[in-house]
């Protein structure tokens, strides 16, 4: 769950690295108010994506009439499609260097990596793929955190700012990082001011999605992932579903299975109409999981897709079938259904539907990519 | 981890519903199953077999060789330092949804004791013909029918496909390996390659990744240095790439992840990647025929 730098860097205060001080806003007269407040400052786009000063999204103010029309402006912007909705007014700070830092999960070492360079800025995957010399990377055994004196043994000889110091917010950074089950924190930039101070320019947060039952107040500060109408009642369910253009509506357990089925409809010529996994725990919901992928009036045709290993292909098989029978819809239905459970399964589809299971997913593929271009059946 | 019959294992968390289900299944099949932790139950007797309060205690009673985990995501870390702590060399977790920092500091605490983990987020390992930890259907015999094809998978309801689409084609699967789906886990798809290289009863191997990560790539170098022929099936094609924060995991993952990306890397590596997962099971079958 990714988190929009005003609520990223309240993170940051409570550990007690410092950012400029700042208002929150949602229309262009709050923002000439705070800047009135404030005094010369920077309006910036609150979305939770990069990239919002190359498409417009953050402009330096000198005074509360050229806040607001810059707010006026950049409220009326889209950024990687999101709308912008919210404004960060922040106070302007004399800029004499611009420095990188963040802590991440990283798979290679299986650990926390602390990323930094002292020199930061719009351009730092260049600088790391170029000078990877200058990118101190060092790994941490998450049992013992990182300390101080190990951060400034690893930084270079020479730095734009006061070592002591650096390596200390350094420490906070991975305290940060820890406290609050993140996958990513990121400085970027870091600045050290004119007067020898270091402060969070922005803020990167992201909130692993596994942790969130633990960290509840806490995600309630994030951004929701933009979903449909659809997918919104799918994920109130507990169900993990993405609408799609295509005409085949598809239900399979299993992520890995479910894109799969979404590459072979692909391959034999057809457009899937979703995504929708009934996998893990929710093996369960197939009679639900159903009824919404139904919904969606693209769908010329369902193919039903089941492998169960967790997932038994009775229960879902079971709860397919009852779905069908309650919704009766006018679309032609192809299954394939192999693993756990799947005598059960396939002798009720049989006995219940009176339709032949294809033996090989293939094959079912083909006859729904068939059905889905001849139309309603 | 390729698991023998002949090694011992314990269930963590035997006394619950998956756990009871899956235990019986796992026993029928031939696993040794010698007992399970329930901190609640201890002393008790569940599926006939002793119920210990903790991997700790049940190791005072004989060394164990594996233990599996039925464990709700929050209870996982305690319940994988406990099976670390009483010298259990492997480690099996099922679990989907564990935080990834409590992931990490299992592999922490692993790797001081020579712990092996596999998953989380995994279906399990099966040795066709001999036993299965875990929750894979090796029990049904038109997926799984013993042979000398080594499956390796990130997901377990596609590693069930890949396996039924070689039975399809009259191979066999000599062993399972699942990896699990999470972005941090114990045994990689390298890991797992060099383990089926080693197993003598195995002479080819289906791969099967997904889009994201590295470990396709990193899989890819090992396995320019096999003999055994492989064929692999990368889920993912028609799927849009997920949306990344920040710099710092271009800065480390470079251009890794994308399905070109790991379909160039294997190929290079002399792996044939196929677009379905029966081409996977057909590619083997000619590669087999005598």
């Amino acid at each position: 769950m990714n988190f929009e730098e005003h609520a990223a860097k309240p993170l940051l205060r409570a550990v007690g690295i410092e950012t400029p001080p700042g208002r929150l806003v949602t229309s262009p007269a709050d923002a000439a108010r705070a800047a009135a407040e404030i005094g010369p400052c920077v309006v910036k786009a609150q979305v939770p994506t990069g990239k919002r000063g190359k498409a417009g999204g953050i402009k330096l103010a000198k005074d509360a009439q050229d806040a607001e029309a810059h707010a006026a402006a950049i409220l009326r912007l889209t950024i990687a499609d999101y709308p912008v909705e919210r404004l960060l007014v922040e106070a302007q700070v004399p800029i004499a260097h611009e420095m990188y830092a963040a802590v991440l999960n990283d798979p290679a070492s299986k650990g926390p990596l602390l990323l930094f360079s002292a020199e930061g800025g719009m351009d730092i995957e260049e600088i790391a793929a170029t000078r990877p010399e200058s990118l101190v990377q060092l790994r941490a055994d998450i049992r013992n955190g990182l300390s101080r004196a190990e951060i400034e043994a690893a930084l270079p000889a020479r730095l734009p700012c006061d070592r002591g110091a650096l390596a200390d917010l350094l420490a906070k950074l991975y305290a940060a990082y820890a406290a609050n089950d993140a996958e990513l924190v990121e400085i970027n930039p870091l600045v050290v001011t004119k007067d020898g101070r270091l402060i969070a320019l922005d803020c990167k947060f992201s909130l692993d999605d596994s942790a969130v039952p633990r960290r509840e107040p806490l995600a309630a500060s994030g951004t929701p992932d933009k979903l449909t109408a659809l997918e919104t009642r799918a994920k109130d369910l507990g169900l993990k579903f993405i609408e799609l253009d295509g005409e085949v509506g598809v239900l399979a357990n299993g992520a890995g299975l479910t894109m799969t089925t979404m590459d072979a409809i692909r391959h034999y010529g057809g457009s899937p109409a979703n995504f929708m996994e009934i996998g893990g725990e929710s093996y369960t919901k197939a009679k639900p999981a159903l009824e919404i992928v139904l919904s969606n009036k693209n769908v010329k045709c369902l193919l039903v897709n089941f492998c169960g290993a967790f997932a038994r292909t009775d229960v879902m098989a079971q709860g397919v079938i009852d779905a069908w029978l309650a919704l009766k819809p006018q679309v032609p239905v192809f299954f394939t259904i192999h693993g756990t459970g799947e005598d059960e399964a396939v002798a009720m589809v049989k006995q219940r539907l009176k339709i032949e299971p294809f033996d090989l997913m293939d094959d079912a593929v083909k006859a729904a990519v068939a059905a889905s271009k001849g139309g309603r059946a | 981890m390729i698991i023998r019959r002949s090694e011992s294992v314990l269930v963590q968390g035997i006394t619950g519903k998956q756990g009871t289900f899956w235990s019986e299944r796992m026993r029928d099949y031939g696993t040794r199953i010698i007992g399970g932790v329930n901190p609640k139950r201890a002393g008790e007797k569940h599926l006939d077999l002793p119920v210990w309060a903790s991997a700790r205690d049940a190791t005072k009673d004989g060394k164990i060789d594996v233990a599996v985990m039925f464990i709700p995501p929050m209870g996982v870390k305690e319940a994988a330092l406990d099976a670390i702590e009483a010298g259990i060399g492997k480690i099996v977790c099922l679990t989907e949804h564990v935080p990834v920092q409590d992931t990490m500091y299992i592999l922490a605490a692993a790797r001081e004791r020579g712990a092996r983990l596999i998953g989380p987020n995994t279906a399990g390992v099966v040795t066709t013909g001999e036993c299965f930890v875990g929750f894979m259907p090796a029990f049904n015999p038109r997926v799984f029918r013993k042979g000398s094809v080594g499956v390796v998978s990130r997901s377990g309801s596609l590693g069930t496909l890949l396996c039924l689409n070689l039975v399809q084609v009259g191979l066999g699967i000599s062993a399972f390996v699942g990896i699990g789906g999470d972005p941090i886990i114990g045994t990689t798809t390298k890991d797992a390659l060099m383990a089926l290289d080693a197993d003598p009863g195995t002479t080819a191997v289906a791969l099967v990744g997904e889009i994201g990560g590295s470990m396709e790539e990193e899989a890819a170098e090992y396995a320019r240095t096999m003999k055994k022929p492989i064929a692999a099936f990368i889920a993912g094609a028609a799927s849009p790439p997920g949306k990344k924060m920040g710099h710092a995991g271009a800065i480390v993952m470079g251009d890794k992840g994308s399905y070109a990306g790991k379909k160039s890397a294997l190929e290079a590596a002399g792996v044939t990647v196929c677009a379905t997962p029966s081409a996977v099971a057909d590619d083997l079958r000619k590669r087999l025929a005598p």
